[in-house]
């Protein structure tokens, strides 16, 4: 059907870290922590119109031991942070951290004594993505830059020590 | 009907009721604060008012009294509304609870002790509702310092 009637047994001759970042930015499975009305514009992106299976990461995994990116989406306030951390602490490595609209990047507007300003504050972060909800576009476009970001890594990196 | 509540309230407590006013059907009856448990008794059971759709309240820091509790009723038998208003101050403020009354009522005072820290007397269950064990303060008074945070975790820099 494909390459493997042409070539028959055969073998091809890569680089570890090409191979092992192919596989991951191709499966990126997601753990959708949805806080507040941001998560409409995520459904948005993750169902048929803009589809971001197309990506390889339409995957949602709601037990966080599974999950490799965690979607911050909307809102956090001090109340919610020890919970945030926590599932940030259960996912294993290798993960990622994709902070969703302007709430979870800075607090956004909500500059007040319950909310946290920035999610960074609480946990590493990888992409922010900008917008007061941010356009599946813009998902998308952070999705391909998180892709760009895991293919640059090695498995030798300290954090898989 | 514009005043019939107003008038009903006033001649059943002359001495408690401080103000109260009509703007465009829109009631308004201030009382004083050791009368607002009979007077809300009195709306529920002579006046129909067998819903409290919100009890909340504001800081007129530096008034004194600095607090206004404010109480919206509605009578679902008759379609009429009314907004009872008192004053409440001091070093710790405290009304009494329409808990009693009103079950409704349990969780709107809880949150009016957590935002404002006014207590009410009779509560079956006084705690914070929006606000996490440790919270210090009240922050929707108007001392809370703006940009003061009680964070739970510590925070990365």
């Amino acid at each position: 059907m494909g390459l493997e009637t042409a070539f028959g047994h055969s073998y091809l001759t890569t680089r570890l870290d090409e191979a092992v970042n192919w596989a991951r930015k191709y499966s990126l499975f997601n753990y959708p922590f949805v806080t507040a009305c941001c998560g409409m514009e995520f459904m948005s992106a993750f169902a048929s119109t803009y589809d971001i299976s197309r990506f390889g990461a339409e995957y949602p995994r709601f037990s966080p031991r599974q999950a490799d990116v965690l979607f911050v989406v909307g809102t956090v306030n001090e109340k919610l942070a020890p919970v945030l951390k926590r599932v940030y602490d259960q996912m294993c490595e290798p993960k990622w951290v994709v902070s969703f609209g302007v709430c979870a990047t800075s607090g956004g507007f909500y500059d007040n004594y319950a909310t946290v300003q920035g999610i960074d504050k609480i946990i590493p972060v990888d992409i922010y993505i900008p917008g007061c909800p941010p356009r599946p576009e813009a998902v998308l476009d952070a999705l391909v830059k998180l892709q760009q970001k895991v293919s640059r890594e090695s498995v030798l990196d300290k954090k898989y020590k | 009907m514009t005043s019939y509540l107003i008038e009903n309230v006033r001649s059943k407590f002359p001495d408690a009721v401080l103000e109260a006013h009509s703007f465009r059907g829109d009631e308004t009856v201030v009382v004083k604060k050791e009368a607002l448990a009979d007077v809300a008794a009195f709306l529920r059971d002579s006046l129909g008012f067998d819903m409290l759709m919100d009890l909340t309240a504001a800081d007129y820091l530096p008034r004194e009294p600095r607090f206004e509790l404010v109480c919206h009723f509605y009578s679902t038998r008759h379609n009429y509304r009314l907004r009872l208003k008192c004053p409440v101050g001091g070093e710790q403020p405290s009304a009494a609870s329409l808990t009693p009354l009103w079950p409704g009522a349990n969780w709107f005072e809880r949150e009016v002790w957590d935002m404002y820290g006014i207590r009410f007397e009779g509560h079956p269950d006084l705690r914070r509702v929006l606000m996490y064990d440790g919270f210090e303060g009240h922050p929707l008074r108007k001392d809370y310092p703006l940009k003061k945070r009680q964070p739970r975790i510590a925070h990365r820099d």
